[in-house]
């Protein structure tokens, strides 16, 4: 039987698939770059960083600089077969990157140094897992995340509260 | 020389890690089934059980692998009359999920034929993993 049900799991929708290889060149960047502000320190490097993150988070995957660095210098060069992914895991991990270097961004303004090599050194780890390994940060992190959100959701759901008793 | 000191860390433990998650992705364990939990029912996965092998496949939005372990599944349970692939949106279903602690996607569980949990593989699971696990179920 080839049934495969879905329970309100949308696959007809429109989805965005791009070139698998395109995320995890820029992973190799982004580890190479994050991994020269753990040493350095340095701010507009970060904030380089910082503004490659959020045009991928914001704009999609395609959109950061370092998406346009692979399809004008590397793509030409590969050859076979393209493998395709959909554009909303990377760029998920894109989202995450982005709150974790604005993190180090602030901290690094406000000299919280702790801050900053924690909150790089997070960001680092998941660019270089992905850039190895292929980590996949989203398959990881969302449900966890769901899960740990509507937890905190039915905490903050009165119960029976308002039913006052009828007189 | 402190300067290296967060880098060192960072590069040593996500090494560690990568390599645990490198083996242990895609790996279908099996599981006793005298582990006494209860057998998941038609109502649970919102589909009839396979007459023999049920694949509950748990799958996300913001996940590659997702989308090659459905391809997988369906292809394989396209020739089988006695197996049933159901793909659940985990997002959507978070109690079950809680229920079956599964914590990331993709993860799949096989059933057998009571709706009894006997094997499980958090990630994309390898084809011949799959054939071999399904051949091992009466």
């Amino acid at each position: 039987m080839s049934i495969t049900s879905v329970l309100k799991f949308n696959t007809t929708e429109d989805v965005k698939l791009l070139d698998a290889r395109g995320p995890r060149f820029g992973a190799v960047l982004t580890t190479i770059v994050l991994a020269a502000i753990l040493v350095t320190g340095s701010l507009p490097l970060l904030v380089w960083q910082l503004g490659v993150f959020a045009l991928g988070a914001f704009a999609g995957p395609q959109a950061s600089p370092y998406a346009f660095i692979y399809r004008k210098l590397v793509k030409p060069r590969l050859s076979g077969d393209v493998p395709t992914e959909d554009s909303r895991p990377p760029q998920f991990a894109q989202v995450v990157g982005f709150l974790f270097a604005l993190t180090a961004t602030l901290a690094l303004l406000a000299d919280a140094t702790a801050v900053f090599t924690v909150a790089v050194s997070f960001a680092l780890a998941a660019a270089f897992l992905n850039a190895v390994f292929n980590f996949c940060l989203g398959c990881e992190m969302y449900l966890m995340i769901a899960r740990i959100r509507s937890v905190i959701s039915k905490r903050k759901t009165p119960e029976d509260s308002y039913n006052l008793p009828s007189l | 020389m402190d300067n290296y000191l967060p880098i060192l860390i960072v590069f040593t433990l996500a090494t560690a890690y990568g390599l645990w998650y490198q083996r242990s992705r895609g790996k279908l364990k099996s599981k006793s089934s005298r582990a006494g939990k209860p057998a998941l029912t038609a109502s649970d996965i919102g589909h009839d059980l396979g007459a023999r092998v049920t694949l509950v496949q748990f799958s996300s939005a913001f996940c590659t692998p997702c989308r090659a372990t459905r391809a997988l599944l369906t292809d394989i349970t396209a020739d089988l009359d006695d197996v049933v692939h159901v793909d659940i949106d985990a997002e959507k279903n978070l109690d079950l999920v809680r229920r079956l602690d599964v914590r990331s996607t993709p993860t799949t569980l096989v059933l057998n034929s009571a709706g009894v949990e006997v094997g499980r593989a958090v990630g994309a699971p390898k084809r011949a993993d799959v054939l071999a696990t399904l051949n091992g179920i009466k």
